[in-house]
């Protein structure tokens, strides 16, 4: 699996979504007993047919975008919502995160952007800037949030389970 | 500066004098929670420790607990299996607070901590369920963390990169009217936050009805607190605290009671007259499109759910059992009820709950999430409409996206059982 943040610096808008939209939504409830990333992709929208056939049939192609209003992900702190997407190598551009699930997203090295002002169709194609999102096919620019000190660390370090390999040999070395 | 009580604890539990807002640290985990989702936690845990020659051994096992109480007893294989492997590594890890499906000693997790004393004011507490939250009704930092992050505080002992959260200050004044209850408070403040008000921050309750208010309606209104966003909800520890923590909890080492400093400085402030407070319900499919419940009396209900870690306590079926004591739930209706744990439904049968919620009709299932995100019994069939006490009603919340769920306190639920659609808990008081 290709890193998208490095190999797709252009996307393109293949789902759009409202605000609020719920891990329930995201990865129901009932599919929880599937904890593997290897097998949650599968469940992925489970609840919006026409999106889960399109993300497991190829319709929708890896590294494509979903743009989302606000509090994308609230709800639970299932994981599974996390690694469903990027199972699919979704990148996710929002209005703004529930604090969970982009906990999650960075943790697990699913792409999230924060863009408050996002306004792009499906099919549109995007550029991914460091600060800015550039719709291509409208000519629209909007400037992204970028993420606090504290989570772009984890990023750096290529997800939290290295980042945490970092720190028990630290703390074994110190300690 | 002065600090909040979420700012005294990230201070204390990271050994500095003070933090601020925004500060990133590291603080020391009291108590580190997990449900069936520690099937997840133990291969993350695993992975944590691959190639580094280290033998992946949990930081603390008496600070770990894992309480089964998604789909209990299992549901499926899958599920099963799950269960066993978790037991294994409970065994191997010489893991203490361990809550089997057991009737002397099972539950719902959110339930099983407050009970047995497992958490105290002060204490950092960090869980893989959103709804971590609840633990703040007892003075604690507690917020919910996703799988991975859990298997670091298994390996490290601390939680990386914490920021400090800004804090909303809720003062509630007044007295709760008869029958309105902690939950139509909550859902009032829901309704006026939005499901996203309080992202990224700490809700600290102050105010007379929450002096008032005993530690069975605090746990509603911190288990809550994750629906408007919140990071934590927190309610200072106080005398009621101590009672709970001593007489119902049997903590008998110290308990160190943090209050806010008088001089803290917050993010915003919301006062409430709980006084002028009426029923509350949120309405399909989010849990901050709440409305007076007056303005939806009269909806069709096809099954009443009371239960889960937001009300399934035994304060929540005292009221239940109160209102359809001697009397018959609606024909069109089927009820439910979750007592939280079975301490909680053993107490609510050696009080005559059980036989009260029985004989009108309703059947009690074992303690457990159950039907509340639709993953073990009670699912709804299509087109059907729900009200519960439970916490959340998202789109195929209970099990089927072409469901409706409302959400409302024990006395509407009971109320509306009786008549087989949403109505007023003062209506059935008067029909008796």
């Amino acid at each position: 699996m290709s890193d998208s943040s490095s190999l797709h610096p252009t996307t393109r808008v293949a789902w759009k979504l409202p605000d609020d939209v719920s891990t329930d939504v995201i990865y129901p409830g009932r599919y929880m007993a599937t904890v593997l990333p290897t097998e949650t992709p599968q469940y992925a929208f489970a609840d919006i047919a026409a999106l889960n056939k399109a993300l497991l049939s190829g319709e929708i192609p890896r590294g494509s975008a979903i743009v989302a209003g606000r509090n994308f992900g609230c709800g639970s702190s299932r994981e599974q919502a996390a690694s469903t997407l990027k199972g699919h190598e979704l990148v996710i551009i929002a209005k703004a995160f529930a604090r969970i699930f982009v906990q999650n997203a960075i943790n697990l090295g699913l792409r999230t952007i924060v863009c408050p002002d996002i306004d792009a169709n499906v099919g549109d194609e995007l550029e991914l800037g460091e600060e800015r999102v550039i719709d291509r096919t409208t000519g629209k620019s909007f400037a992204t949030v970028p993420l606090p000190r504290s989570r772009q660390a984890i990023i750096d370090a290529g997800g939290l389970i290295p980042y945490t390999r970092r720190k028990l040999m630290e703390s074994r070395r110190t300690g | 500066m002065g600090m909040t009580v979420a700012q005294k604890i990230l201070a204390r539990a990271s050994g500095r004098a003070s933090v601020s807002v925004g500060d990133v640290v590291e603080p020391r985990v009291d108590l580190a929670m997990s449900h069936e989702n520690a099937a997840l936690v133990i291969n993350q845990f695993r992975e944590v420790f691959d190639g580094t020659g280290l033998e992946a051994r949990v930081w603390d096992p008496s600070k770990i607990a894992i309480i089964f109480d998604h789909r209990v007893p299992a549901e499926s294989a899958k599920t099963a299996t799950n269960q066993k492997k978790i037991r294994e590594f409970v065994a191997a890890e010489g893991i203490t607070k361990f809550h089997d499906i057991r009737a002397d000693q099972g539950g719902i997790c959110h339930q099983i901590l407050p009970e047995s004393g497992y958490v105290l004011p002060g204490s950092v507490v960090v869980g893989t369920d959103s709804h971590t939250t609840t633990h703040g009704a007892l003075g604690a930092f507690a917020f919910g963390i996703g799988a991975t992050e859990m298997a670091s505080v298994w390996a490290l002992g601390t939680a990386l990169n914490v920021e400090v959260p800004a804090t909303i200050k809720v003062v509630v004044n007044g007295t709760l009217p008869e029958l309105v209850s902690a939950k139509d408070l909550i859902l009032h403040l829901i309704g006026r936050l939005t499901a996203e008000g309080a992202n990224f921050k700490v809700l600290e309750f102050h105010g007379q009805a929450i002096r008032n208010m005993p530690t069975s309606g605090r746990l509603v209104l911190c288990n809550m607190s994750v629906e408007a966003g919140a990071t934590a909800g927190i309610v200072p520890a106080d005398g009621e605290t101590l009672r709970y923590l001593r007489d119902v909890a049997h903590v008998r080492g110290p308990i160190d009671l943090v209050r806010p400093d008088d001089d803290a400085v917050y993010a915003s402030a919301i006062e409430i007259d709980c006084s002028e407070l009426t029923y509350q319900i949120a309405c399909p499919h989010s849990v901050d499109n709440v409305k007076a419940l007056s303005e939806v009396v009269g909806t069709r209900v096809d099954q009443i759910v009371i239960g889960s870690c937001t009300n399934g306590r035994a304060d929540d079926l005292a009221v239940a059992a109160s209102i359809l004591s001697g009397r018959k739930i609606a024909g069109n209706v089927r009820m439910l009820v979750f007592p939280a744990s079975w301490r909680v439904y053993e107490e609510a049968l050696r009080r005559g709950f059980i036989a009260d919620l029985m004989g009108a009709g309703a059947v009690i299932m074992n303690p457990g999430c159950g039907c509340c995100l639709g993953v073990h019994q009670g699912a709804l069939g299509d087109g059907e409409v729900a009200l519960s006490t439970t916490n959340r009603n998202f789109l195929g919340r209970m099990g089927n996206p072409n469901a409706r769920v409302f959400l409302c306190s024990p006395a509407v639920a009971a109320a509306s059982a009786l008549t087989g659609s949403i109505s007023t808990p003062a209506a059935a008081r008067v029909n008796t």
